[in-house]
């Protein structure tokens, strides 16, 4: 799951640095990433995994770093297969 | 009514007294400035702890739209002062060198000046090129083309810069740098259609002052949980003092009118009910930005949320394009004794000074980040919340 994330990090972060460099746990929004390139990041992430954040998750939390992301997926992808 | 709505009323009469001179003259609001300092206005919203009041935003919000009513200009000062009180209140409470500081805002009065925009960025603020340079103990830096309102009055400034010379555009820090630490080279004086009396010059910051003086939290958060939502509402705040007094020189208009007519009801009649529901729906838009603001610095997760900013910004684009229409209405309804600046129903500096609202954080810029976040926040379905 995390190299998806890694890879839609890199299409749709428009980060100055390359999406593969950063550290998973490692603060995005630090790394350089905008507000609005986190909504990208995040409609590209709904298609991916086939899922709808809810509005509990559109916080700077849920998208604070890579690990954050893959925990909301879990989260999701988890409730789904249930 | 409260003392501190009393004191501020205080204020308000000096700042309404001068209103004309401020704008026609295109000069800083003095006297308004130094009834709200004699008033101990300045320090109201520092925690008592630190030597201010505590006040609530509401009641700072109160103090903006009592103070907006006699002249925008004073309001705006008043407000800008305290959005920039807010960073230090939200973020450096736990930092001995801004408790340290709000202390000598409260004794001494301070009024804090901003500079958060910069040349060749565009007018985000949310990103910077100039950076702080680190020397040990302290830093540097400069920045050029940033409009600093009351800049040269300010006793210190709230700045924003890239946390080091090779953070990315969107990693800033704020510091904070007293008049004694920095200097300012005038690259534009302020010369503009309305809120005149801002004194928003463009200047070269150049400042060297201990590492210390910068905010612990990172300025996207201070953005997002304090002074994105302070603005918005405080500005509002003052839109709606501005606004409400347009309509009450309206309403004054109306009423001399059907005194001299009696029975006889001319357009501007219904114009004014009309503009009275107008002023209605601005003044519910800034109570509820208000109420959810406060709340959400109770606690839980709605602070960091994207429906937060949403709000807070549809606070700021609704509450600016009222203070417009509500002031062309105003017009409309006395017609000439409206437009012209020499009757007591003259609406000419609200006007002009309502037009600034759309632009002061672009109406256009704001609606093109909201739009990107309605592509994931869903619109609000309950009316009771």
């Amino acid at each position: 799951m995390k190299n998806a994330i890694y890879r839609l990090l890199g299409e749709h972060g428009r980060l100055p640095v390359a999406a593969g460099t950063i550290a998973s746990d490692a603060d995005l929004y630090a790394a350089g990433l905008t507000s609005f390139a986190a909504v990208q990041l995040m409609l590209g992430l709904e298609d991916e995994f086939d899922v709808e954040f809810p509005e509990r998750m559109l916080n700077r939390r849920s998208f604070a770093s890579v690990d954050a992301i893959a925990a909301c997926i879990a989260e999701l992808t988890a409730g789904k297969a249930a | 009514m409260s003392f501190l709505n009393t004191r501020a009323e205080r204020a308000a009469a000096v700042a309404g007294q001068f209103a004309e001179a401020v704008d026609r003259d295109g000069r800083f609001p003095h006297e308004a400035i130094a009834a709200c300092k004699e008033a101990r206005l300045l320090a109201a919203m520092i925690p008592v702890e630190f030597g201010g009041e505590g006040a609530s935003m509401s009641q700072i919000a109160e103090v903006c739209a009592i103070l907006g009513q006699k002249c925008a200009s004073s309001a705006m000062v008043f407000a800008m002062h305290q959005i920039k009180a807010s960073s230090l209140i939200w973020h450096g409470r736990e930092a001995p060198w801004h408790q340290n500081f709000m202390r000598r805002i409260s004794a001494e009065q301070l009024l804090l000046g901003s500079a958060t925009t910069e040349g060749g960025i565009g007018g985000d603020l949310r990103s910077s090129l100039c950076a702080i340079e680190a020397e040990g103990e302290v830093f540097k830096l400069t920045k050029s083309g940033c409009c600093i309102s009351y800049g040269l009055q300010s006793d210190a400034i709230l700045i924003t810069a890239r946390r080091a010379p090779d953070s990315p555009p969107s990693d800033q820090v704020m510091a904070i740098l007293t008049k004694d630490q920095y200097t300012l080279d005038m690259t534009m004086p302020w010369d503009a259609l309305g809120m005149r009396g801002t004194c928003s010059d463009i200047f070269t910051f150049s400042a060297r002052a201990p590492a210390e003086q910068i905010l612990p939290s990172s300025f996207a958060d201070i953005a997002a949980q304090s002074m994105l939502g302070a603005a918005h509402l405080l500005w509002g705040s003052l839109w709606y003092g501005l606004a409400a007094d347009a309509v009450a020189r309206a309403q004054a208009f109306v009423r001399a009118e059907a005194k001299k007519r009696p029975g006889f009801q001319s357009p501007g009649h219904l114009r004014l009910a009309e503009v009275s529901n107008m002023l209605q729906a601005m003044r519910a838009n800034v109570q509820q930005g208000l109420a959810r603001f406060e709340k959400a610095h109770l606690g839980g997760d709605d602070l960091a949320s994207m429906g937060f900013v949403v709000a807070m910004n549809q606070v700021k684009t609704a509450a600016s394009r009222a203070a417009v229409d509500i002031c062309n209405h105003a017009m409309l309804i006395a017609g000439i004794w409206g437009y012209r600046n020499n009757t007591p129903f003259s609406v000419g500096r609200h006007m002009r000074d309502a037009l600034s609202s759309q632009i002061m954080i672009s109406n256009d810029r704001i609606l093109g980040n909201v739009s990107n976040m309605l592509l994931m926040h869903r619109v609000e379905t309950h009316l009771a919340g």
